[in-house]
């Protein structure tokens, strides 16, 4: 109750309040987010069972009844009579799977590594930089596709529908960490010339509790601020190996494979198929990015 | 890595082959050598100029490459440069104009645009000016013209009108980190002492801006936007296939969807040259613009 | 009619509380080259006055009230263009920080030669022959040469000549001069004091003069202005001001300022400013703070070094080869006993502050010897008893805002030492003990539960100070533990290491470069320089019979506040 307050109280909540751009952006990405999660409740239909599905139903326009069947979707239907609302929830599914996960692996990989580089100096922090900046000069785009490329080889083709998810995963993570790390030990770097890192050290602390129990706790804004832009990112990243093809297959589709599939369609007509799915990644993306956005302004931690 | 990622023979001989060409071509390619030889060999070759043969369209990847590369770089050069000079010119602004409405329009209209995955503006884009307005073409790179053995779709009517759309795509994004960038820069560097102090002799607003403070900002910019820069190529990877541009990123996402080994790892040399040519011209660029360098070069 | 004229002036800052008032209702004035000083402490106000005058407030801070005058011209409503015509050419500022101040991209010679032209009407040529002419005039050496050069080829003492040459560019009337010494060495800041007095005189300029050294005012300015909380409290001749003030506040000042001319026992404190109430009664018999104490006192060395050495090497490069080396401790030697304060003083980078970071093992010695209570320090410890010898050196930093853990609670930062080396049976034992420790040095009951960012600078200081005896130290080193503070709560804070040292019979190793403090705190001076110890010996006859010519020169040197009796 006390730190409920204390937090109410904040300068932090304060200037989230007076941000209507911040509470908007957090309420639509809280709204989807949940919608997301309770997509087998909120889903009209399961698009994945091929009992409720009817070819008859395919191309209905939205909020207009079908010319066959009269039956009638909020958002219309694809090709295969599939209803778009239901197969955007099940995709957000997806989509956020993956990025929550894929930044999950890129936060740990890379708050370890920075916070070692930082904490080791010398040859060893030489080294995961050099690493790092190797890394990020080429496009995590393309390390995803790389992994993706590699792991595609060595899964068998049977396995291959059921492990794309994971391997999305771990490419996006792995294309990611180098922001986390960057940051990590940029700010830790700043963080260990302060006096408290050295009265902790002659008080007989080690290097890991020092690092872990009093630096870490100093950074995590930082962390915070390239954790929710990184979200924004992997979902877009992820949007992106679907769209090419690379990435959650149709078995499993996400709003990117989706995209993928509704983009056939723009040029004849049934633009909804596209639609619909685009403008919820997009909304997704940016109001995500908009509370990066306004975090970063508002916590203003030591970032490159 | 050679020996997981499936055999590529059955790639590039589909099914009517006997066992025959199968040992030949294996025996051809090199592919039953142990791995390390085949290591060496390929490194031998590239430094020979020779990348291996592309499995699957059974010609020299060094060919292949060179003939998809104009399109490339020609395309990655015109979004550099729309990416860079808007980039600059609305981060400059927004900087200067830190509070006013058309500033805070600038800056959400970026996020959105940093919201918008890069195929999806290509599909807008395409959507709206090639198939409803009909103004531009939506695919392909128009007609071209060979100078030796460049092929430039820069000297042509179509071969320009083709460029428009694709390099925005691929330059937006670009475009905006640049703004966000120089526009943070500049930020700090219009806080800092010297320019209150410049501000405290009476200079004009005009030349604190653009004399103290433009220069000062661009010295970190340079550096980051070099390595962005660099990155565009690989970034066309996308933009080639929204668009169907005949570049080596569309050479590459085939490659990947066929296992084309020799391709892909011709292609990721070409991107680390590209990225060491590029830290190179950042270097350069950071000691004619910051005179401290200079003098810690000297000694 | 005095030249600059202010009236009534008073500053606003809105914020999310409502509107806080950085001046109120304050009147100054300067005449044609006299120098007037503001002095106060942090939140006086003192630095928001000067910027008001040259119209650069920073947003969103605002005159709320009251006028400006320079000669006839009222400031504070000039439109934005006219004002800043008039930036430069007749008010002029210097900034603190010389490194900062100038433009590290351009040459001097175009920042001068822009000033100048913009203001007058010389010509190109005749802007390059002034612009070498100004830089001779505040004492650079060899300007023709020198004018072509970056501000990174000056040093700091130099760069803030060729400030205040730009603040001459265009004989400004007025000069307002913001801390202009607080960055640079002692050796330094008196010469930059001479050159601007000096020049006030020569070219007639009126000047304000914005310091918190009571030292710097007293030797330069010829009136004073007193702030206090946004308040004026007391103006008037410099003489006046410290010989004889008459306002509490200027009393509660004066009797704060370390006199450089003789030891006094304790500070006065007087009603102003104070945070602590009295040190705490402790029966230290019964209390686990005074457990395994000894009274000896005398002529054994508690701490000894020899010969002690350090090279840093600086890496660089790809893959962190080897750089550049730099000798920051050379053949150092000396000897502390049992009950006293050594001190330990010298300007910014001669090694003072690397030796306390050798003796606590924060950084390794190239070569050399540290033995405590006859202990090895540099060999590995053989025991949990040598582990807790090591401990018992603890140290009080510098920067009170960064010596805290911003994200720990005050009593969990003051138990921790505890609880780390087991030295109590509970961790609520530990955090009871937290909680005496933060009484004795003077902080009320409710400060364990907050966090450090709820205390002021000097607080903090009593927090660093009650952590470090959570050690159960018997030496304790102190690192320009008051640099940071201002001069009311500086005085507190050394009174409050004389009483806890006098109680618990501590060992001071006090580092510092301010002369007139260490007098007041040491037993024993070394003197150091570019790593070297060139003097040691008895406190008073460092002061009184410098034998070293770079002490005669310190000692010379030194901002003199000086108390008769």
């Amino acid at each position: 109750m006390d730190t409920l307050k204390q937090f109410l109280a904040s300068d932090f909540f304060y200037s989230f309040r007076r941000t209507p751009v911040a509470v908007v952006s957090f309420c639509i990405a809280v709204i989807l987010i949940l919608s997301a999660v309770l997509a087998p409740v909120i889903a009209p239909y399961n698009p994945f069972d091929p009992a409720t599905l009817n070819l008859m139903n395919g191309f209905s326009k939205p909020m207009e009844p079908n010319a066959f069947t009269g039956e009638t979707f909020l958002l219309g239907t694809d090709d295969q009579g599939r209803d778009v609302f239901s197969t955007i929830l099940y995709g957000m599914r997806v989509s956020l799977f993956v990025g929550f996960a894929a930044v999950l692996l890129a936060l740990v990989l890379g708050v370890t590594l920075g916070l070692t580089a930082a904490m080791a100096g010398g040859r060893t922090d030489a080294i995961i930089m050099r690493i790092a900046d190797i890394q990020l000069s080429f496009p995590a785009i393309l390390i995803a596709m790389l992994i993706f490329g590699i792991a595609k080889g060595i899964t068998p083709p049977d396995m291959r529908n059921q492990m794309a998810i994971w391997v999305l995963i771990l490419s996006i993570g792995l294309s990611d960490w180098v922001q986390f790390a960057r940051v990590v030990r940029g700010a830790a770097m700043v963080e260990r010339q302060k006096e408290y890192v050295e009265a902790a050290q002659l008080i007989g602390r080690g290097p890991f509790t020092v690092a872990f129990k009093h630096i870490l706790p100093n950074v995590v804004a930082s962390v915070l601020v390239i954790a929710t832009i990184s979200l924004a990112l992997a979902i877009i990243a992820e949007a992106t190996l679907s769209f090419l093809g690379v990435g959650a297959p149709p078995t499993q589709p996400s709003l990117g494979t989706l995209i993928r599939i509704g983009q056939g369609f723009l040029f004849s007509g049934e633009w909804w198929i596209l639609f619909f799915p685009a403008t919820t990644l997009l909304l997704l993306a940016l109001s995500v990015n908009l509370l990066g956005d306004w975090l970063r302004n508002t916590l203003n931690p030591n970032m490159d | 890595m050679f020996r997981f990622v499936g055999d590529p023979i059955e790639n590039m001989l589909g099914q009517e082959r006997t066992d025959a060409d199968v040992e030949r071509l294996r025996d051809q390619l090199g592919l039953d050598d142990p791995f390390l030889l085949q290591y060496w060999n390929f490194l031998a070759d590239a430094v020979q100029g020779n990348l291996g043969i592309s499995f699957r369209q059974g010609r020299p990847v060094v060919e292949v490459l060179i003939e998809r590369l104009p399109a490339t770089l020609e395309l990655a050069f015109i979004s550099a440069l729309f990416a860079i000079l808007f980039g600059v010119l609305l981060g400059v602004y927004t900087a200067i104009r830190s509070k006013g409405w058309l500033t805070n329009l600038i800056l959400t209209v970026s996020l959105v645009g940093v919201s918008l995955p890069t195929f999806l503006i290509g599909i807008l884009l395409i959507y709206l000016f090639a198939v409803e307005l009909g103004w531009l073409p939506s695919f392909g790179r128009g007609d071209t013209v060979q100078i030796g053995w460049w092929t430039t779709g820069l000297l042509t009517i179509s071969g320009l009108k083709a460029i428009i759309l694709p390099a925005i795509t691929l330059g937006l994004y670009q475009m905006t980190l640049i703004m966000r960038l120089v526009r943070s820069e500049m930020s700090e560097v219009l806080n800092s002492d010297y320019i209150r102090f410049a501000r405290a002799r009476g200079l004009s607003e005009r030349t604190i801006n653009f004399k103290h403070a433009l220069k000062n900002t661009l010295v970190p910019v340079i550096t980051i936007t070099g390595l962005q820069l660099g990155s565009i190529i690989a970034f066309a990877i996308v933009t080639e296939t929204v668009f169907q541009w005949p570049g080596v990123g569309l050479l590459f996402i085939d490659s990947v969807q066929f296992v084309d080994i020799p391709v892909m790892a011709a292609y990721l040399m070409f991107i680390s040259v590209m990225f060491v040519a590029i830290n190179l011209i950042v270097d350069i660029l950071y000691v004619i613009v910051d005179p401290r360098l200079r003098i810690e070069g000297a000694n | 009619m005095a030249m600059l004229d202010i009236k009534d002036l008073t500053i606003e800052y809105p914020d999310r509380h409502g509107v806080f008032q950085a001046t109120k209702n304050v009147n100054l004035t300067v005449n044609r080259g006299e120098i007037l000083g503001i002095v106060g402490e942090s939140g006086a106000g003192k630095s928001t006055i000067g910027n008001a005058v040259m119209g650069l407030l920073q947003s969103p801070g605002r005159i709320g009230q009251g006028e400006v005058y320079l000669d006839e011209t009222r400031l504070d409503t000039l439109p934005f263009e006219d004002m800043r015509k008039l930036r430069g050419k007749k008010i002029a500022m210097i900034f603190q920080d010389p490194m900062t101040s100038l433009n590290p991209l351009e040459t001097v010679e175009s920042q001068l030669v822009e000033t100048i032209e913009l203001h007058l009407k010389l010509g190109s040529a005749g802007a390059r022959a002034r612009a070498v002419s100004l830089l001779d005039q505040v004492g650079i050496p060899d300007p023709e040469q020198r004018i072509s050069q970056y501000p990174h080829e000056f040093s700091g003492g130099m760069r803030q000549r060729v400030v205040i040459a730009l603040a001459l560019a265009a004989e400004p009337d007025v000069i307002i001069a913001d801390e202009p010494t607080t960055a640079l060495d002692v050796s330094i800041q008196a010469q930059i004091l001479d050159l601007i007095r000096d020049l006030c005189r020569e070219k007639n300029v009126g000047m304000i003069l914005v310091t918190h050294d009571m030292g710097v005012i007293s030797q330069t300015a010829d009136r004073v202005a007193v702030m206090y909380r946004g308040k004026l409290v007391e103006i008037g001749d410099t003489k006046q001001i410290t010989q004889n003030p008459q306002h509490e506040y200027t009393k509660a000042l004066i009797s704060a300022v370390p006199p450089s001319n003789m030891r006094i026992d304790r500070f006065q404190h007087v009603g102003f400013g104070k945070e602590g109430g009295g040190l705490k009664e402790f029966d230290l018999n019964n209390h686990w703070l005074g457990q395994g104490r000894s009274d000896e006192k005398g002529d054994a060395a508690i701490l000894q070094i020899k010969d002690l050495n350090k090279v840093f090497k600086s890496t660089s490069g790809f893959l962190g080869s080897k750089g550049v080396e730099t000798h920051a401790v050379r053949d150092v030697s000396f000897e502390v006993s049992t009950g006293q304060t050594f001190g330990i003083v010298g300007e910014s980078g001669s090694g003072k502050s690397t030796i306390a970071r050798l003796i606590t093992g924060i950084h390794k010695p190239t070569s050399g010897q540290v033995v405590f209570e006859g202990l090895d320090l540099l060999a590995r410890p053989k025991s949990r008893q040598d582990l807790l010898t090591k401990r018992q050196i603890q140290m009080i930093f510098q920067d009170p805002y960064s010596s805290l853990n911003p994200r720990m609670r005050v009593e969990n930062i003051v138990a921790e030492p505890i609880i780390v080396n087991n030295l109590a049976g509970s961790r609520a034992e530990a955090i009871s003990i937290a909680r005496d420790l933060l009484q004795l040095v003077e902080l009320d009951d409710t400060a364990g539960r907050r966090f450090p960012h709820a205390f002021s600078g000097g607080q903090r200081q009593r927090i660093s100070i009650a952590r470090a005896l959570a050690s159960r130290p018997r030496f304790l080193i102190c690192d320009e533990p008051t640099s940071a503070l201002d001069v009311s709560i500086q005085a507190q804070i050394l009174n409050l290491l004389k009483d806890l040292q006098a109680r618990l019979n501590l060992t001071l190793l006090f580092i510092s470069h301010d002369l007139p403090v260490m007098r007041q705190m040491c037993d024993q001076i070394a003197v150091m320089r570019y790593g070297e110890i060139v003097e040691t010996g008895d406190a008073e006859g460092i002061f009184v019979a410098p034998q070293h010519s770079y002490t005669q020169d310190l000692i010379s040197l030194m901002p003199k506040f000086e108390r008769l009796g």
